[in-house]
């Protein structure tokens, strides 16, 4: 069973709600997505077993065989080549690796190498395995990246899947494989507009999905009253409770620390097993 | 122009509460909203009249014209998105490159325009807001995020400064929204995952040779991690320019839609206030550009 934890806005409590669900596993892979800013580790601290790198390839002159005919310039809709009197020059960061000048090089004077963007780190925790993706700085896509931790799965066990924030490309190739999605919103108007993001997102792709509500405050909610009007599962409310906050910031995981957390998260993965299970 | 941007690495540190209530205490004349994704800073901006609405193209996408096609594989093959599946591209996962409009035997192939979002420009007499929203699972956010930009300088020729609210994260549309500006703010929380990712926004902007500040947001969530954060700062010889209390008066100015420079008063309106004064007359009135030495 694979949950994607997902958002449309940052800091919902994505991290917060995917942690707490691997540890409550009896046996369970957290998969950390957010590429750019992964903080799973940070809460689980995991004892890192592997570290793999990741490359993507990007084209390699040669320029000896290279008649500065512009065939790759034109080309490249990334604009990653570019001409400097008859000096080929490629900007890497920008290349998506589809091949293109390599292949339609008339002198064949361009060839591909990798070049690495980040890496996966591979650690225990506990009863929990943790897979981490981390982008390079200054590196402008972790697609690369996810994509690896993707094939990385494993196909028979439960593994929870932490997102990056958004509804892009990043998000989709995040959710690709996921049996469930946990929509995490906050109760605000700036929580439901990106709630109604994410739930455009799981509907297209027609994944199963339910909702948590996370930092509710007495009084309104319109989370819980955009989740009533498209009549949307609300799989559990996490109320705003400053110790939560407190356990958080220091990097403590709450299932360990506090028993009515403990049985909160224990509902909370059996209502999700309940749901896949449909 | 003078251009300020905020961001944090992290999300809901509270940029756009920030971005809003200093766009309301500068009166600013020209801002943007950078976070594509998700953008929110068009609730708060309540006393511009409505937008015009343009719709955004990414990346051109293959079709196949099935008519011409001898189902050759060839494309499908070819094809490192894997976009290309029984003759068919995928909309998400094509990301524009031609390789198989180039390869195709038969010429089945062609490039077309592809609406991926929106660009919304508000303006009144004096003011200038630009923002988009990039539809979901789509692709090229830096590029959408370089254009909301360009519209808000095109069309707030005369405003001195552009306060930009930007994304979370470090990647495409950080960086996109990183290249030109004269300073960034990152709104940091003391929090572990805060702190974490807090280093990594603020060694990107150095990768990118922009000066940048701090501030920490409910700072007294952990005043461990809060002296943490400064100390970090202060080796890196980056200025903290002011700490900012947890108040729950933001969620209920958020909820109304209002920025929290509404409530002056609020312990929250009161030290962002500071902020702005110290960040406008230390950094970006006048020469500026003395923050943070990268």
């Amino acid at each position: 069973m694979k949950i994607a934890v997902l958002s449309g806005k940052g800091g919902t409590g994505k991290t917060f709600i995917s942690t707490n669900l691997a540890c409550i596993a009896d046996k369970a892979t957290y998969v950390d997505c957010d590429v750019e800013e992964p903080n799973g580790h940070l809460f689980l601290k995991p004892e890192i077993t592997k570290r793999i790198p990741i490359s993507v390839l990007v084209p390699h002159v040669d320029e000896s065989r290279c008649t500065a005919c512009r065939k790759c310039v034109d080309f490249c809709k990334y604009n990653v080549l570019a001409l400097a009197g008859d000096k080929l020059m490629i900007f890497y960061e920008i290349c998506h690796s589809c091949g293109g000048c390599t292949l339609f090089c008339p002198q064949k004077a361009l060839t591909e190498k990798e070049r690495e963007v980040g890496v996966i780190e591979e650690g225990v925790s506990e009863n929990v395995a943790v897979l981490t993706g981390l982008l390079n700085t200054g590196e402008v896509s972790g697609v690369p990246i996810i994509k690896h931790l993707m094939e990385k799965m494993p196909k028979h066990e439960t593994v929870v899947i932490d997102c990056p924030p958004g509804s892009a490309c990043v998000v989709m190739e995040s959710i690709r494989e996921a049996d469930f999605c946990i929509l995490v919103a906050e109760p605000t108007s700036f929580g439901v507009h990106n709630l109604t993001m994410i739930y455009e997102l799981v509907t297209l792709f027609n994944i199963p999905f339910g909702v948590v509500i996370n930092k509710v405050l007495p009084g309104e909610n319109p989370a819980q009253k955009f989740c009533a009007e498209h009549k949307i599962n609300i799989l559990t409310q996490i109320p705003f409770d400053e110790e939560l906050g407190r356990l958080n910031s220091k990097g403590h995981i709450v299932v360990d620390e506090s028993k009515k957390y403990r049985k909160l998260f224990q509902e909370l993965l059996k209502t999700v097993e309940g749901e896949v299970a449909k | 122009m003078k251009q300020l941007l905020i961001l944090s690495g992290k999300g809901g540190t509270g940029k756009t509460t920030v971005s809003s209530a200093f766009i309301e205490l500068s009166k600013c004349q020209a801002f943007a909203d950078c976070d594509v994704d998700a953008p929110n800073l068009h609730f708060v901006v309540t006393q511009m009249p409505e937008s015009e609405k343009t719709d955004y193209y990414g990346f051109q996408k293959a079709v196949i014209d099935e008519s011409k096609c001898i189902k050759c594989g060839l494309c499908e093959k070819t094809c490192r998105f894997d976009a290309i599946k029984d003759n068919m591209v995928g909309l998400y996962e094509c990301e524009g490159c031609s390789v198989c409009a180039e390869i195709c035997p038969v010429q089945a192939i062609t490039m077309t325009d592809h609406a991926s979002g929106s660009m919304m420009l508000y303006q009144n007499k004096d003011t200038v807001f630009s923002t988009a929203q990039l539809n979901m699972g789509s692709g090229a956010p830096g590029k959408l995020v370089a254009e909301v930009k360009k519209r808000l300088t095109n069309a707030a020729t005369t405003a001195k400064m552009a306060i930009i609210d930007g994304s979370p994260g470090i990647g495409c549309p950080v960086i996109a929204s990183i290249s030109g500006v004269d300073m960034v703010l990152i709104v940091a929380e003391p929090t572990i995952s805060g702190i974490h990712d807090m280093k990594r926004i603020i060694d990107t902007a150095k990768h990118f040779g922009v000066s940048c500040a701090v501030c920490i947001n409910k700072f007294d969530v952990n005043e461990d991690n809060t002296k943490e954060i400064e100390r970090y700062c202060n080796n890196l010889k980056i200025p903290v320019i002011g700490r900012i209390p947890f108040d729950k008066t933001v969620i209920g100015a958020v909820n109304k839609c209002q920025s929290i420079a509404c409530y002056p008063d609020s312990p929250a309106g009161k030290a962002i206030t500071l902020i702005w004064d110290n960040l406008y007359y230390n950094y970006l009135k006048g020469g500026g550009g003395n923050a943070g030495t990268n």
